[in-house]
């Protein structure tokens, strides 16, 4: 019953919504439900998922980091380019790699901090930046694919496991990703990233260092775009449009999971979700043979009635007086409509009682 | 509270609505176009027409007029015009209107006809190239070539159009300065250039690629369609050619607009092997093959009888994987010809009022001569870029030194 009602909330209707598209998918191919097929179905979901969780931590701390995409097209030129078919350079390109990604996060959050540019224009600025120098580096074309041993941790995995069959080291690398994100929002990190996306000024006052936690935000999301990047050279291979438009889709997935743009609430596991909604989506229109001229709009549709159903039933709720359940868990029944496990998340200890009633950022 | 909320709601459908925007516009088109926009009705493909079908499909057969070791040069069924009105000495300023270098095609492309330029300038022909990229925008070449018109104080133009329609107007405008205007690789809807260079086209391409994937498949065999993006005519024209005649050999075709992502890729040959046996798989650029051939190769199943492009990284793994496979080709030393042309109007020769360059794709015999001549070149360079008896051949290409 409980979670009957986490599924129709808000919050969970992105849940519901993936099983949804999980069990259409299943009637309409049952080979899907194998689960070789559906390990392969989230290696495939995994770099999605994982700038997600990215964009969760930006998105949620008030910003918008538009880089990421460009920045996976950036490090996947550059495994190309740098490992080439030597196996030794595997693992020194990969550490080259994630200092790159941290001191693009990092050049990201102190601009939009200590200069107070927006973020919205800091990071398309990294953004052409970024694609502009992989196309002065690369002349437009990348070298080739790297040695086969960077790729595997994109493309390979452990074949004739018991029970799940094939175990793809993306799928472990997006387990370890996100359970490192589930840590940090339980860390004064992420409860003081909530606070300043709620309300800057309010966690200025309660002492908490903003520039710092945003900044952090940042490099956590490109990071996060680093580590995609590294499974994009394994799964796709290298190519100049490899993370074109990713950006877009994990802001998407991170909105699918109900994650408030200006920030102040979310929940990194409801964000993931979202990525494997839209992903799902995409599967499902392989699966029925969609014409392919119609498949972005049926696509669009089916996000944008996703999310007004969650804004819908955000005001529905607020409309309907329920004392007893809400003002517990939370001072303001329309901000915190969650269930409880994500409230007591997504709430600073320290703010309870001023963050809520100053969230005009939006 | 309800603002904050309002605000929420509104930007979220905004950005489903970019992420869609991201997904259908896609100005960065892998190949050009050659003719205008077909229109005509009678078959299911609006794309369709008989007329340039017929024309292409006969000028696949002709064996091309020019110098035998100079494919650039070489010309079907031409028919030439007097240019001696604009015979003039001296070194001349050309003004390149360029569409974009936004694709590996293009810019291979770019690289070649710069060295073109060095030769020319060499031998005095042409004193120098004034250039500008579009990036993609008609509305921004329509600037450049109004720009040029006004004060670029050139003696020839070359026009890459971005799109056919849009362009006309301009080039119109262009031609009514007297001087002489060279159209490539794409069309404009006026024969008032004194040139129109572009390789045989869309429909050419589609019947090659078909062709073969009918001889080596059987009859109710499943064919995957790997298309970049909807809308630009001759890409449209290759799939319509190709869709038309697997209908006719009955070939179950299904085609995916994949923007070129191999990421995109590989999860359609993945979600099609779920389904069933794929057989073959047709490509309209060859950008991302390697892609579909590695879902291939992570499903383990036989490798599928496959037509892609001319780019290196689709030739070296066509070569690795031994499958059976065709590149078809837009013929990318097209590049070169406008200029050569340029020099040649100044000196008052005949050239071909349309231009129709060679377009043979690579099969099984050549591939190895392909990768042997092309050693060294990057992924995304093409084999048949036309460009062995320029200078700093072949380091420019190799280290892809765009100017």
């Amino acid at each position: 019953m409980n979670a009957l009602r986490t599924l129709i909330s808000p919050r969970g209707a992105v849940f519901l919504l993936l099983v949804i598209l999980l069990a259409a998918i299943i009637i309409l191919n049952p080979s899907f439900a194998e689960p070789g097929q559906f390990m392969r179905f989230i290696q495939r979901v995994a770099p999605v998922a994982i700038i997600a969780i990215g964009q969760y931590f930006v998105i949620v701390s008030g910003e918008f980091d538009l880089s990421q995409g460009s920045l996976i097209t950036a490090q996947v030129v550059i495994a190309g380019n740098l490992v080439g078919q030597d196996d030794s350079r595997t693992v020194p390109v990969m550490v080259l790699m994630f200092v790159f990604g941290a001191v693009i996060g990092l050049v990201n959050g102190l601009i939009t901090t200590l200069l107070r540019v927006p973020s919205f224009i800091v990071t398309v600025g990294m953004m052409l930046a970024l694609l502009g120098g992989i196309l002065w580096w690369t002349g437009g074309a990348a070298t080739g694919n790297p040695a086969d041993s960077f790729r595997n941790v994109g493309r390979g995995g452990i074949r004739d496991v018991p029970v799940i069959d094939y175990l793809p080291w993306s799928v472990l690398v997006l387990a370890a990703w996100l359970a490192l994100a589930i840590w940090v929002t339980k860390l004064p990190l992420g409860k003081q990233m909530i606070a300043v996306g709620d309300n800057p000024t309010a966690a200025r006052y309660a002492g908490v260092r903003t520039w710092w936690i945003t900044t952090q935000g940042f490099m956590i999301s490109s990071l996060s775009a680093t580590v995609a990047g590294i499974l994009l050279v394994g799964f796709a291979g290298v190519h100049p449009s490899v993370g074109r438009g990713y950006e877009f889709i994990a802001i998407t997935a991170v909105v699918l999971g109900g994650v408030v743009l200006g920030g102040g609430r979310g929940w990194v596991v409801a964000a993931v979700a979202g990525a494997f909604v839209l992903e799902s989506l995409f599967l499902l229109m392989n699966i029925i043979g969609v014409p392919s001229t119609l498949r972005d709009s049926v696509q669009g549709v089916i996000i944008i009635a996703a999310v007004a159903y969650a804004g819908v039933s955000f005001r529905t709720r607020r409309a309907r007086p329920r004392p007893a359940a809400s003002t517990q868990s939370s001072p303001d029944p329309g901000k915190e409509p969650a269930p409880p496990a994500a409230a007591a998340q997504s709430e600073s200890h320290v703010l309870r009682g001023e963050g809520s009633n100053a969230n005009q950022g939006g | 509270m309800r603002r904050s909320l309002k605000i929420g709601t509104a930007a979220a459908a905004l950005i489903g609505l970019f992420a869609l925007a991201g997904c259908t516009t896609d100005p960065g088109v892998t190949a050009p176009s050659d003719e205008p926009s077909a229109s005509s009705g009678g078959t299911a493909n609006e794309w369709f027409d008989q007329a340039i079908y017929d024309k292409q499909f006969a000028e696949r057969s002709v064996i091309p007029q020019g110098p035998e070791d100079e494919v650039y040069l070489q010309h079907i069924n031409a028919e030439m015009v007097d240019t001696s009105a604009y015979a003039s000495p001296g070194a001349k300023k050309a003004c390149f209107a360029n569409a974009s270098i936004s694709n590996p095609w293009r810019q291979t492309g770019w690289i070649t006809m710069n060295q073109q330029l060095k030769v020319l300038q060499d031998s005095g022909a042409i004193s120098s190239m004034e250039t500008r990229d579009a990036q993609d925008s008609d509305d921004t070449q329509i600037a450049d070539i109004d720009y040029f018109i006004g004060e670029g104080n050139c003696d020839v133009f070359i026009i890459s159009p971005n799109s056919t329609a849009a362009m006309t107007p301009a080039v119109e405008r262009a031609c009514a300065t007297n001087k002489p205007v060279i159209v490539f690789d794409r069309g404009v809807e006026t024969d008032c250039p004194v040139t129109f260079i572009h390789p045989i086209g869309g429909f050419a391409w589609g019947i090659d690629t078909a062709e073969f994937l009918i001889e080596n498949l059987q009859k109710g065999d499943k064919v995957v369609g790997l298309r970049i993006l909807p809308g630009v005519d001759v890409l449209e024209q290759r799939w319509a050619a190709a869709e038309k005649l697997f209908a006719e050999a009955g070939i179950e075709a299904v085609d995916y607009f994949t923007g070129a992502d191999p990421a995109k890729i590989k999860s359609i040959i993945s979600d099609e092997l779920a389904k069933g046996d794929v057989k073959g798989v047709w490509m309209d650029a060859g950008d991302g093959a390697v892609a579909a051939i590695e879902a291939f190769e992570d499903a383990g199943v036989d490798y599928p009888v496959m037509t892609g492009e001319d780019e290196m990284s689709f030739l070296r793994k066509w070569k690795a994987t031994g499958l059976t496979g065709l590149a078809p080709v837009y013929s990318n030393f097209q590049w070169r010809t406008p200029l050569l042309a340029a020099a040649m109007i100044f000196k008052g020769e005949q050239v071909p009022k349309e231009w129709v360059l060679p377009q043979n794709p690579i099969t099984a015999e050549e591939v190895d001569r392909y990768l042997a001549e092309n050693e060294g070149m990057p992924d995304g360079h093409y084999a048949k870029f036309g460009g062995e008896n320029l200078p700093g051949y072949p380091q420019v290409w190799q280290q892809r030194i765009i100017p």
